[in-house]
């Protein structure tokens, strides 16, 4: 059976699985929660200066019924004292003493810094995360995001704390750049022994038609808020495999987006994590759907004849290449199954309407047909098909050899 | 107090067993639905409803869109949402069957966006501009209230005639109340009519050619007529009824009707199932015959199934020979038959010495309902064919000032379908008015 006990900049978990830096890391008694309902470890919600929260913080995408496919928040770090916060970290590690307890912190000035990284030293804590990500709130007053933001302040501040830091230190970026690997390389340069993505992304969820006011709304006004939950994973394990491709990146990287399920954090794992962190769905669910993900995983593993995540890692990052690179002569086209068909014709008008008119309908049957000649293969009718593996789409053998865009006779710069 | 106490205990029993849906629940099924191309529950709608439509409209919260789209094609859309056969509808074309997954509750979502356009009064269509012509409807039930409705939105004057107290036709005197209500009827009724022509009841036709002379055109929605006696001995003793006049009356009371300890009810169509769970809730013990198998009966399987779970218990291959009592019932007198093929028509037999006495104090007929030859006869050249009103694709029947449309045409069929035919007979009729190619 696979061993889920994995190593992360030095950091000694019991399985890959963290709470990542938030509310349900908010209090020494849901960490302890946590860690009985098997999760490896925690990153404590961000220590800093005293902060006060708005009332009426969050608000979230509905897509038909499923209740929170996107959350926001316009929360700040910890509104507790950093003496409450160390007290009850201190104990959760006496308790706990084989589950990863990192602390997030987010500081303006480098004494602060200094001040805050020894005193939970002191206690005991196994390693640092940097807060770079936050996007509303302190970035105004030059945390957050403001950080992770300009490369060279992210590199600055890294060093204030790896020169003083004996635990490993996790720099967390945030999505909301144009570029990862340029904050990225950053840390690394400030001496960060790993980094942590995705922090959540500048967003406003919707508008309220009654009010007419943005989402969520604190007195009439709202304000913008970070986007997190199932909705954000392709942006983050886009940005994963960026850091994971990159030939200058060499830090392990904590994979943090959209995770609720033991299959999303393989594909992290595949993209290039070692480690995993997971908020939204936890602020769902609750800690319990730590089970299904140490045993959903544990079984990927055995049924893959692997012994450790380790082994997972970056398998799928490896087969994201340039556009450029891509084979032009290799070609599918959509079959449908007839008895898997239910009928409903969505494939028809989704061809019809929204791609090659290469569906037909024909006297006598609800099951349409593909027209061979014409389809381009582009995957659509079978992604709107309700019915799994009803569309599949088939390779046809085209015996030509593989052709890149380079080499392509309709490239004008041949 | 007492009474009144009762009387609850009576509603209770008598409870919708499609209830209304909440705005949550109604979200949640509609965000289920597909939005199927050419959808197949359009298809197998008699008034063809964008289904598909309405209930995303439902979704998006659009509910009183929703409405418009139900009532365009149905303005009686909140009452087949309650009483349609559904599964053999609609619901029973939905994909989601080849998907063994539980399909759409179409007909509970249509009820519930009507419902919400009606509660709120909000209408959609207004009387067309005057064309000067003037329609008679005889009969103010599913057929004739769906013409009279489309007839006005054309600009047609129309004069709804009713023989009863109340208009509805059996959505009023008919349909099982667990079902469709009293209250349901009126405020159905209420809404529909609201649009401006005139019914007036209590105002039984016997000759329809005596309108002729006022009438430009005369649709004929009379439905079917009295329960079809079986002709056997003691048919007229006390406690025999007649389906259709007991279910009558058990509306046209509001429940509040007597019924016997131990019923035996005649019959294996809805009519029969419809009787026979309306006198368990009432408090009998219920027995239902029928003379060929349970293979063979007419009635929806999901109708009998309700049945049994209202204790109501079969016995087939059972004709009846008499009514015992002296003015009383006192028993059925039945024997037993055999089947000499499987088909649905097959000859039947009865079995030699099989003759056995059902004890019970009420029996009630419900052997199909008669048609009303004569009534139509007096009607010049108007054909019809095994009692039922010949029309064309216009419902243009063959005296061309006469169309028809409901049970009178079919021979009984769904409400949805009255309303589909008094519908397209409207337009049927403003072709023939207007002279329209
Ligand atoms: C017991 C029972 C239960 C049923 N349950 C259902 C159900 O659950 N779901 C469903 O879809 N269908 C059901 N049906 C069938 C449905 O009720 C009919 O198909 C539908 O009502 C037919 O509509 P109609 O307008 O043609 O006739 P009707 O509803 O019968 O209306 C005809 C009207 O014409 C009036 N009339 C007749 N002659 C004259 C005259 N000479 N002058 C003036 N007025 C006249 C009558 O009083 C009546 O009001 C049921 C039928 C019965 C009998
Ligand atoms: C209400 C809320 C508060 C958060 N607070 C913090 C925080 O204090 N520090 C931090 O680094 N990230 C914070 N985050 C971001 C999460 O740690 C995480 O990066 C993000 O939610 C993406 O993961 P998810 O999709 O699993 O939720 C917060 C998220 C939420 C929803
Ligand atoms: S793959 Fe694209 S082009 Fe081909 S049939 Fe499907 S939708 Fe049409």
């Amino acid at each position: 059976m696979a061993n889920l006990e994995t190593g992360f900049a030095g950091i000694i978990t019991p399985n890959p699985f963290w709470l990542a830096s938030a509310p349900p890391t908010n209090t020494g008694y849901q960490v302890m929660n946590a860690f009985r309902a098997g999760w490896g470890g925690a990153v404590w919600k961000t220590l800093g200066v005293p902060i006060v929260n708005v009332s009426s913080r969050y608000s979230a995408v509905a897509y038909k019924n499923n209740r929170m496919m996107g959350l926001n928040n316009i929360e700040l770090i910890t509104d507790r004292s950093l003496e409450t916060n160390l007290k009850e970290m201190k104990e959760v590690k006496k308790k706990f003493p084989k589950n990863a307890l990192i602390a997030s912190m987010m500081f303006e000035k480098k004494e602060e810094w200094h001040d805050c990284i020894k005193r939970c030293e002191d206690i005991g804590i196994d390693g640092f995360e940097l807060n770079y990500g936050c996007p509303h709130g302190v970035c105004e007053r030059g945390m957050g995001s403001a950080v992770g933001q300009n490369p060279d302040v992210c590199e600055r501040i890294t060093s204030w704390v790896t020169d003083v830091a004996t635990k490993p230190v996790i720099v967390k970026l945030t999505p909301n750049v144009t570029d990862i690997t340029k904050p990225a390389l950053a840390a690394q340069r400030g001496g960060a022994n790993a980094v942590s993505l995705i922090n959540t992304i500048n967003s406003v969820t919707g508008v309220n038609l009654e009010t007419m006011a943005p989402n969520p709304t604190v007195a009439g006004h709202s304000t913008h808020g970070g986007y997190c939950g199932p909705a954000v994973k392709p942006i983050a394990l886009n940005m994963l495999a960026e850091l994971t491709n990159h030939p200058d990146f060499k830090l392990p990287i904590s994979g943090i987006g959209g995770i609720e399920t033991w299959q999303d954090a393989v594909e992290y794992f595949l993209m290039g994590a070692t480690t995993v962190q997971v908020c939204t769905a936890v602020m769902h669910y609750g800690f319990r759907i730590a089970t299904d993900l140490n045993a959903g995983v544990s079984n990927y593993l055995d049924a893959n004849k692997m012994k450790s995540v380790i082994e997972l890692k970056g398998i799928a990052a490896k087969k994201l290449r340039k556009w450029q690179e891509l084979d032009l002569n290799y070609k599918v086209i959509a079959h449908i199954d007839p008895v898997k068909c239910i009928s409903c014709q969505l494939c028809y008008i989704a061809c019809e309407d929204g791609a090659h008119q290469s569906i037909e309908l024909l006297p006598n049957t609800r099951v349409p047909k593909i027209i061979e000649d014409t389809c381009v293969g582009c995957n659509l009718c079978s992604l709107v098909c309700p019915v799994e593996s009803c569309i599949t789409m088939v390779e046809v053998k085209t015996n030509k050899k593989k052709l890149v865009w380079a080499d392509h006779p309709a490239n004008q710069s041949n | 107090m007492k009474r009144n106490s009762k009387l609850e205990d009576l509603n209770k029993k008598f409870e919708k067993i499609k209830p209304q849906m909440t705005p949550s629940e109604a979200v949640v099924e509609s965000s289920r639905c597909l939005f199927c191309h050419d959808a197949p529950c359009i298809i197998a709608c008699p008034t063809s409803i964008d289904i598909p439509m309405f209930i995303r409209q439902i979704m998006t919260k659009n509910t009183l869109g929703s409405a418009k789209t139900i009532f365009s094609q149905n303005i009686l859309g909140k009452s087949c949402g309650q009483v349609c056969p559904t599964s053999v509808l609609c619901e029973g074309a939905c994909v989601y069957h080849d998907l063994n997954e539980k399909p759409i509750d179409i007909g509970r979502l249509q009820a519930y966006a009507t419902g919400h356009a009606i509660d709120k009064n909000i209408h959609f269509f207004e009387k067309g501009k005057s064309t000067g012509k003037k329609v008679a409807i005889i009969g103010a039930g599913p057929a004739g209230l769906a013409c009279a409705h489309e007839l006005t939105m054309l600009g047609h004057k129309v004069v709804v005639y009713e023989a009863n107290k109340k208009a509805g036709g059996l959505n009023m005197y008919g349909v099982a109340p667990y079902k469709f209500s009293n209250k349901d009827a009126i405020q159905e009724l209420k809404y529909v009519s609201a649009i401006g022509f005139e019914i007036k009841t209590n105002s039984p036709i016997e000759n329809p050619s005596k309108l002729e002379k006022e009438f430009d055109a005369i649709f004929l929605g009379a439905g079917l007529g009295g329960s079809k006696k079986i002709n056997i001995p003691g048919e007229d003793l006390s406690g025999v009824y007649g389906a259709t006049e007991f279910i009558y009356n058990l509306r046209d009371k509001d429940l509040k009707v007597n019924v016997g300890k131990n019923v035996v009810v005649i019959g294996g169509g809805n009519t029969a199932i419809d009787a026979a769970v309306e006198s368990s809730l009432l408090g009998a013990s219920v027995t239902v015959i029928y003379r060929r198998s349970e293979k063979e009966q007419t009635a929806y399987s999901f109708e009998v199934e309700h049945a049994k779970k209202h204790d109501v218990k079969f016995v087939y291959l059972t004709s009846p020979i008499e009514i015992l009592g002296k003015k009383k019932v006192d028993g059925l007198k039945c024997i037993k038959n055999k089947l000499k093929s499987s088909s649905r028509k097959s000859e039947i037999n009865t079995v030699k010495d099989s003759q056995f006495v059902i004890p019970c104090d009420m029996v009630i007929i419900a052997r199909g309902q008669e048609k009303m030859i004569d009534f139509f006869k007096s009607i010049s050249k108007l054909k019809l064919d095994d009692g039922k009103v010949v029309v064309n694709k216009d419902f243009q029947t063959t005296n061309p000032k006469y169309f028809a449309g409901g049970d009178c045409i079919n021979g009984g069929k769904e409400v949805v379908n009255a309303v589909a035919n008094g519908r397209d007979a409207a337009r049927g009729i403003d072709k023939y008015l207007m002279k329209k190619k």
